[in-house]
């Protein structure tokens, strides 16, 4: 009974002779920094000092790991909901797709507490119409949390993007966040392979929505893009939490279904120098995990339908989810959330509809699989 | 077999290499050609009650007079037809050379009679090297032993140019009928994930083993939310064809789930 129930005045002398063991191992400049950042901690909570032992503690951390708070305000842990590749056609011609996406602004509206942002994943259009954006805008616009939109190649190859980008404004752009820089990419930039095939706009939207033909060309960043990023990330010190939103996943998976980004390497390259990255991306429709050198890379559930995992490449962190049953029109379909942590790492909640949800924390990825492993699949791709 | 006999039989043999390499070369024509009834050669009426005999280019033709249906020919009148037949066909094609293949190839039988077979030895069966001037012979005679590799090469090329067709119709959401505009490759990018060797298995949300016809046919009802097509439908039988042979190697595991 005492284990398990412990009181208020315990739990309070723990804390403190927790707190007190931590700070005597600080030395004068340490203890210094931690009070700052005490102090921010507690005006960003708008509480009056002093209220628990924990915020101290919390800020202790921080800096012990040698993460410097941006801003006067530090950061602190937050959460964010997902919604990703809707596919959306005409309500005419297919409400299934239509629904899924209308369960999945349900799903995010009843989180409590509310999610700071909603990440919109990209491919919000099945073929980049007007009516088909102009829908799912509408249907995005019931969401409480204010929305963050990412592009796919499905909402930009009809037309080059020139209608989302109407809609929705630049598609390549940063922000920050309780501490954390956000970046998000337009991660699916082609070569050109329509002019001298002499395709229509429509025929060169159907080539890119069809995931195994070879014509398109692979995804890529693009130099201009990459260019940009430095710059963008130029300006942060390297204990910065960075969150990169990607449509492509910004490493190489299977380059038949264009499950890959061709400029990986140097995109890779230009996110190195920061100790905690992680790149979220859409586009593949499975629970799909990865860690190479300092970068962890979720994928997105799709709210459409489900890929299958491809034949090779499969990352070795990657723990599949059960094969989906065609008999189920939801099945390995769904949306999510994740949660930054305090200490610059991300931890997510697969949502998937009509199946248990499958937590995924940062230590499983970061320690290369050691620790917190996710359940295993009973029916593996094969 | 007489000279004259064996030219016909070259002739009609160069006739259907050339028929074949036409059909081959216009690939699309032919997977179109599956969209519709097998190909057939319509004969000419029989103008004096006799039975009209076409070569297997579909166009030349003559009579044979007073021969009745179901009737059978002697042997030299048989030649006599076939070689008018085979000279009508010079005529329309002047200066053209064929090849007397089964002899001038040189290429043996296929090599599928293990030495068991023919404990006589191989004295009627030339190898790859033999004398181009000596005819072939069959072992026995039989006519599955009497192709070449040029005739499995053209029907490698069917196969191939059905299972295109196959792979048109899987990824194609009109040729589907798919009245929500969705095609197979949407859930199975290259047949993934399709898993035909474990067919027939029991599929208990249909309350019955399956085939995988049975599969293909559910999908085009339901996600794909097409009419299912008929047995003999030859979109279901592309489909099948593709599918199965994108999984080419795998061995056979029926009832796996």
């Amino acid at each position: 009974m005492a284990a398990r129930h412990k009181s208020v005045e315990t739990k309070y002398y723990e804390d403190r002779d927790r707190l007190l063991k931590a700070l005597r191992n600080c030395d004068r400049r340490t203890f210094l920094k931690i009070s700052a950042a005490t102090m921010g901690a507690i005006m960003a909570r708008g509480l009056i000092p002093p209220h628990t032992f924990q915020l101290v503690e919390v800020a202790n951390a921080a800096v012990q790991k040698g993460w410097d708070s941006t801003g006067a305000s530090g950061s602190a842990p937050f959460r964010f909901a997902y919604i990703s590749d809707s596919h959306l056609y005409e309500r005419t011609l297919n409400q299934r797709f239509v629904r899924s996406i209308v369960k999945a602004v349900d799903d995010v509206n009843a989180l409590d507490p509310q999610p700071d942002f909603v990440l919109y994943g990209g491919d919000l259009a099945q073929l980049g119409e007007p009516s088909q954006l102009e829908m799912g805008r509408q249907i995005l616009s019931a969401l409480k949390a204010p929305v963050k939109m990412m592009v796919g190649e499905h909402d930009w190859f009809l037309d080059l993007g020139e209608k989302w980008q109407e809609m929705f404004g630049p598609p390549t752009y940063s922000f920050d966040w309780k501490g954390v820089h956000v970046v998000v990419l337009q991660s699916v930039y082609e070569k050109d392979f329509w002019t001298a095939r002499k395709m229509t706009p429509m025929e060169r939207m159907q080539t890119v929505a069809g995931l195994d033909n070879g014509i398109q060309s692979r995804f890529e960043v693009g130099e201009q893009q990459r260019e940009w990023l430095k710059h963008d990330l130029a300006k942060y010190p390297a204990t910065t939490p960075i969150l990169v939103f990607s449509h492509s996943p910004l490493y190489k998976y299977y380059r038949n279904w264009n499950f890959w980004t061709e400029d990986a390497e140097q995109v890779q390259a230009i996110l190195r120098p920061y100790h905690k990255v992680t790149v979220i991306h859409g586009h593949t429709h499975q629970m799909l995990l990865n860690q190479i050198g300092n970068i962890s890379f979720y994928g997105l559930l799709s709210t459409a339908w489900p890929w299958p995992y491809a034949p090779e490449g499969l990352p070795k962190l990657t723990v599949q989810m059960n094969r989906a049953d065609p008999f189920d029109q939801l099945d390995g379909c769904g949306d999510g959330q994740f949660t930054a942590r305090t200490d610059g790492l991300v931890d997510t909640v697969y949502n998937l509809w009509d199946r248990n949800p499958v937590t995924v924390k940062a230590n499983y990825l970061v320690s290369r699989g050691k620790v917190d492993r996710p359940p295993a699949p009973q029916f593996a791709s094969y | 077999m007489g000279p004259r006999m064996k030219l016909v039989a070259a002739g009609l043999f160069g006739a259907t290499i050339g028929a074949a390499a036409v059909y081959l070369n216009a690939s699309n024509r032919g997977s179109q050609a599956y969209a519709q009834a097998a190909p057939a050669h319509h004969l000419p009426p029989a103008r004096d009650g006799g039975v009209v005999v076409q070569l297997c280019d579909g166009v030349t033709s003559t009579e044979v007079k007073g021969l009745k249906p179901g009737e059978q020919m002697s042997h030299a009148q048989a030649l006599a037809v076939t070689g008018k037949l085979m000279d009508e066909w010079q005529r329309k094609h002047p200066g053209k050379h064929w090849v007397m293949a089964q002899a001038e190839t040189g290429a043996a039988p296929h090599a599928s009679a293990s030495p068991a077979a023919n404990p006589a030895g191989s004295s009627s069966i030339a190898g790859p090297g033999a004398a181009a001037a000596a005819p072939l012979k069959s072992q026995q005679g039989d006519t599955y032993a009497s192709f070449h590799d040029r005739d499995y090469m053209i029907w490698q090329a069917q196969t191939d140019a059905f299972v295109a067709y196959g792979d048109k119709v899987f990824h194609s959401t009109k040729l589907l009928g798919s009245t929500i505009g969705v095609s197979c490759d949407m859930c199975h990018p290259n047949a993934a994930n399709t898993h035909p060797e474990t067919y027939p298995k029991y599929q208990v949300q249909l309350q019955r083993v399956a085939l995988l016809r049975d599969m293909i046919d559910w999908c085009i009802e339901n996600p794909v939310k097409g009419k299912t097509l008929a047995p003999d439908d030859p979109r279901l039988r592309a489909l099948e064809a593709y599918i199965l042979a994108q999984r080419k190697g795998v061995p056979l595991a029926y009832g796996k789930h």
